[in-house]
């Protein structure tokens, strides 16, 4: 059916962007650029992962119509959606600044105004 | 509020429990209420505190679902394979930026720090709480950006600033 192969093609995209992630954390030179790979396109590779799993409620509730099994599966996804969206930023903004007040500072900068800025 | 937003939560995840309500069962319907006055006794001194109600505002709301499928996640879009094909070929020019987004309220600004962290390739650092300014990791600074005091908003966020005063200020 139809719906299936937009399953895998959703699937697809999505590890296809979580596995860069990982390719981007072992590339990248410094902690912020590594943060840029882990965590962000993570994201987005989970997004479309999850993406995946609302389609497939969707077509099993529209086939089988069986509510109590398949509403929860929908649901739940688009909470644990919304919920990722909202603590990644947090985490890696708290990561970095973490990791600046340290004094940690990037590699390969052309420019750092925030160590300007703490120096004065 | 509090036990608006808790009773709603509860809903949402025990959606499909029954049918005598619609989706849900009495049972469970009753334990969110119980439930959700708990919660709200319990943390009445710590959410939802604020008397500003100016985010109850449907048209708010209304932005927001717009901002969140249209604009932000193109952006989200473009940025990722931006980063995807940086990850490739390892062509980086990083660096810390100022911005000016101009935002006044501390919920607006968190707003937009999200939605920049959100989109790859930007990272907010650290927020000057003095000035609202932004500190911004740019994985590929633009040539002659570095040179400015404050780079510019356009080419770090695009029109992020402008959703997040329209959604949050």
């Amino acid at each position: 059916m139809w719906v299936d192969y937009l399953i895998y093609v959703f699937l697809g995209i999505g590890l296809t962007f979580n596995g860069l992630g990982a390719v981007g954390l072992l590339r990248f030179p410094d902690v912020y650029t590594r943060l840029h790979a882990a965590t962000k396109t993570t994201t987005f590779g989970s997004i479309f992962t999850s993406l995946g799993v609302i389609t497939f409620g969707i077509a099993q509730l529209y086939l089988t119509g069986n509510v109590p099994e398949d509403l929860p599966l929908i649901t739940h996804t688009i909470i644990a959606v919304a919920c990722l969206i909202l603590t990644n930023p947090v985490s890696a903004h708290a990561v970095a600044r973490a990791a600046h007040r340290s004094g940690v500072r990037p590699v390969k900068a052309v420019v750092d105004k925030l160590a300007e800025v703490r120096k004065k | 509020m509090t036990f608006a937003f808790a009773f709603l939560a509860y809903l949402l995840l025990t959606a499909g429990s029954g049918t005598s309500l619609i989706y849900w069962s009495i049972p469970e319907f009753v334990a969110g209420v119980f439930f959700s006055l708990a919660v709200a006794a319990v943390t009445r001194n710590f959410l939802c505190r604020s008397r500003n109600f100016r985010m109850l505002n449907p048209v708010r709301w209304f932005y927001f679902i717009i901002y969140g499928f249209g604009p932000f996640f193109i952006a989200m879009a473009k940025a990722n394979l931006d980063v995807a094909y940086r990850v490739i070929t390892g062509r980086i020019r990083p660096g810390i930026v100022k911005i000016d987004p101009g935002l006044k309220t501390d919920f607006g600004l968190t707003f937009l720090a999200n939605s920049i962290t959100l989109t790859p390739g930007t990272l907010s650092v650290d927020v000057d709480e003095d000035h609202n300014y932004l500190y911004v990791h740019w994985i590929r600074v633009k040539e002659g950006e570095e040179k400015k005091e404050f780079a510019d908003t356009k080419l770090v966020c695009g029109s992020f600033p402008e959703w997040a005063r329209r959604v949050a200020d």
